[in-house]
């Protein structure tokens, strides 16, 4: 029995129902957030470890074997992804700490959140495809409650948004796991990957797989259909902007990495060419939007949607290489794109706006901040020696290696458009002198040891950001190994469904 | 049987994608209820449609003698059927919200989020 696969699944299901049990004590919800979190964090570095160690570890859900029962599957990249949601669920706990008012935390603030880091851990996990459905709406209902807490106009707005486009996917998701039952007769993901290769009918695969392609493509933010992301992610607290940006279309890219690599790889001539240029345009509309942006939060929202080309990319070009790169791409972008929706919220609290014409002055009255910032911005950009300059190294070098040399362009094009969008933040915020002319340098009041909560998970992250830039082989050979395993289907299989999974009844 | 059922969904998805396309949140919301009722039996009806064969094992056998229903497309709208009714009751929670905050019912006043 190995129940480092469950824990990060039970651990904040749990932190969750104690906290509900905690509804009228602020102080105890507050401590099972943060140990819940650790908690989560160190069962997902403990599965990372074993799965690294010893292959990829498969549970029954009650005992029932494959393809019968729900299975729980974590391979590397699930691995990687949980360990990935324990490092962000951690310092977003620490920083809702300083930054999520009392109202907010009296309407079930912290039960939510693990509810969310609950649904995202399954969505990594599971082995079974109707299970991840269920995941989703795990993690999108708690989503749902987090955007609108606090009821504001804006908040309102884009939650309609939101709820309306996510709900589409979902079912267009649905759709497709009835079509697919109705096709191959079963939910288990390894056992449909080996039931769909013998099968004749490829045109209904494609069809399926397309299927599958828009709704993950909707809840990745991918082109044509993002644009429900930078409607809605600047509206919620910082905290909830900052793991929905780390995680949540995550969870969409995840899928489609699943999907693409496990199930529906029979015809990448078509399949896996749409996504290539899906994956372009995604890149290429995301700096466009964030270019034409002045609200920190919206230029970052747009940021999302173009970063999440590039992984797409990763998966398009379909190589050794360019997986790696994708793998390797997810990592720094969850990290870095929370540091920065952090430092907003940092910026927020003692300025009060999040207007870039509003703000200034940063650079004299909080010179750490200034530095802390540009860590994590040329990392977005691509500056060596960090996170980003590898990330983007990888999947271009296997762009030029695939000889997709249109989206490679693009790649490198969007790189510089990003590096634009990042120093006029930098110019706005922290160059340019204060506009407030009686309190030029002088922060608002902002305590000390709230600071301290705030910036302590930002130090934390920029640091990993730049530990993976000076010192990046031992994550790429984690992605390496991860991508092997992507690349070899049938090792899946077989880990789900036992050495006898040749035969077939 | 079949095919009966096969009009019936394309028609629901229709009429769903229709609603969903107008301006009014509270049509949307119908729209969206449409659609996860359509989603719902499209799933019920990808087992193909079997009559007065329960999935059941007479006494002292392994396997049901004859060909029974296929009880696990009927499990899964069991699930998505509760799982809709969750999100969508918290749709319409969210619709009556917005209309008492943002005081309008229609989509095309709602671009404080698009500037």
């Amino acid at each position: 029995m190995m129940p480092q696969v469950a824990l990060p699944i039970l651990i904040p299901l749990f932190a969750g129902a104690v906290s509900l049990v905690f509804w009228r004590s602020r102080g105890m919800q507050r401590f099972i957030a943060v140990a819940g979190t650790a908690g989560l964090l160190a069962t997902s570095l403990w599965l990372l470890v074993t799965v690294r160690g010893d292959g990829i570890q498969v549970m029954h859900m009650g005992g029932w074997a494959a393809p019968f029962g729900i299975s729980l599957v974590a391979d590397l990249l699930g691995a990687i992804m949980v360990v990935l949601t324990g490092i962000i669920g951690f310092a977003v706990a620490l920083f809702s700490l300083a930054t999520v008012g009392r109202g907010h935390e009296a309407y079930g603030y912290f039960p939510l959140l693990h509810l969310l880091l609950a649904g995202v851990a399954g969505a990594f996990l599971t082995g079974d495809i109707f299970n991840l459905y269920v995941w989703f709406e795990v993690m999108l209902v708690a989503s749902f409650a987090l955007l609108i807490l606090g009821s504001e106009k804006a908040q309102m707005e884009g939650a309609i948004k939101y709820v309306t486009l996510n709900l589409v996917s979902s079912v267009i998701f649905l759709v497709a796991v009835g079509l697919l039952y109705g096709m191959v007769g079963t939910l288990n993901m390894a056992d449909i990957a080996r039931r769909l290769a013998t099968l004749e009918d490829d045109g209904m695969a494609d069809v399926l797989a397309m299927m599958f392609m828009v709704a993950f493509g909707i809840k990745a933010a991918a082109f044509p259909l993002f644009f429900w992301l930078p409607a809605s992610y600047h509206t919620p607290p910082v905290a909830v902007s900052a793991l929905f940006a780390a995680l949540l279309t995550k969870v969409g890219v995840y899928a489609l990495f699943r999907v693409f690599t496990l199930i529906f790889h029979h015809s990448p001539g078509y399949t896996h060419e749409i996504l290539l240029w899906g994956a372009g345009l995604t890149m290429l509309s995301g700096v466009l939007g964030a270019a034409a942006q002045f609200e920190f939060r919206r230029i970052l929202s747009f940021h999302i949607v173009s970063q999440i080309g590039y992984m797409l990319l990763g998966l398009a070009l379909f190589t050794p290489l360019a997986l790696i790169g994708g793998v390797f791409y997810i990592v720094h972008h969850i990290i870095v794109k929370t540091t920065l929706f952090l430092i907003s919220g940092i910026v927020h609290r003692v300025s009060g706006s999040y207007q870039l014409a509003a703000l200034g002055g940063f650079y004299r009255s909080h010179p750490w901040l200034a530095v802390l910032f540009l860590i994590p911005a040329l990392s977005l950009a691509g500056m060596p020696p960090l996170s980003g300059f590898f990330a983007k190294f990888i999947v271009i070098r296997a762009g030029i290696e695939a000889e997709a040399y249109g989206v490679t362009f693009i790649a490198l094009l969007v790189g510089l458009l990003t590096l634009y969008s990042m120093i006029k933040i930098w110019a706005e915020v922290f160059w340019k002198a204060s506009p407030d002319e009686e309190d030029d340098g002088v922060p608002k009041a902002v305590g000390q040891r709230e600071m301290w909560l705030m910036a302590t998970p930002v130090v934390g992250l920029a640091l990993c950001t730049l530990f993976i830039g000076l010192n990046a082989e031992p994550l790429y050979n984690l992605a390496e190994a991860s991508a092997g395993q992507l690349l070899a289907p049938e090792r899946y299989i077989q880990a789900v469904l036992g050495t006898n999974g040749e035969e077939m009844p | 049987m079949e095919p009966l059922m096969a009009i019936t969904i394309g028609i629901l998805f229709a009429a769903a994608i229709y609603m969903m396309l107008r301006r009014s949140i509270v049509k949307l919301v119908i729209g969206l209820i449409l659609l996860s009722n359509a989603a719902n039996l499209l799933i019920f009806a990808t087992a193909g449609m079997v009559r007065g064969a329960p999935p059941l094992v007479p006494k002292g056998m392994t396997a049901p003698e004859t060909a029974v229903a296929d009880p696990l497309p009927q499990a899964l709208v069991l699930t998505a059927i509760v799982i809709a009714f969750g999100v969508l009751s918290f749709a319409v929670v969210l619709v009556r919200r917005a209309w008492e905050i943002v005081g309008a019912d229609d989509l095309d006043q709602m671009k404080d989020t698009d500037t």
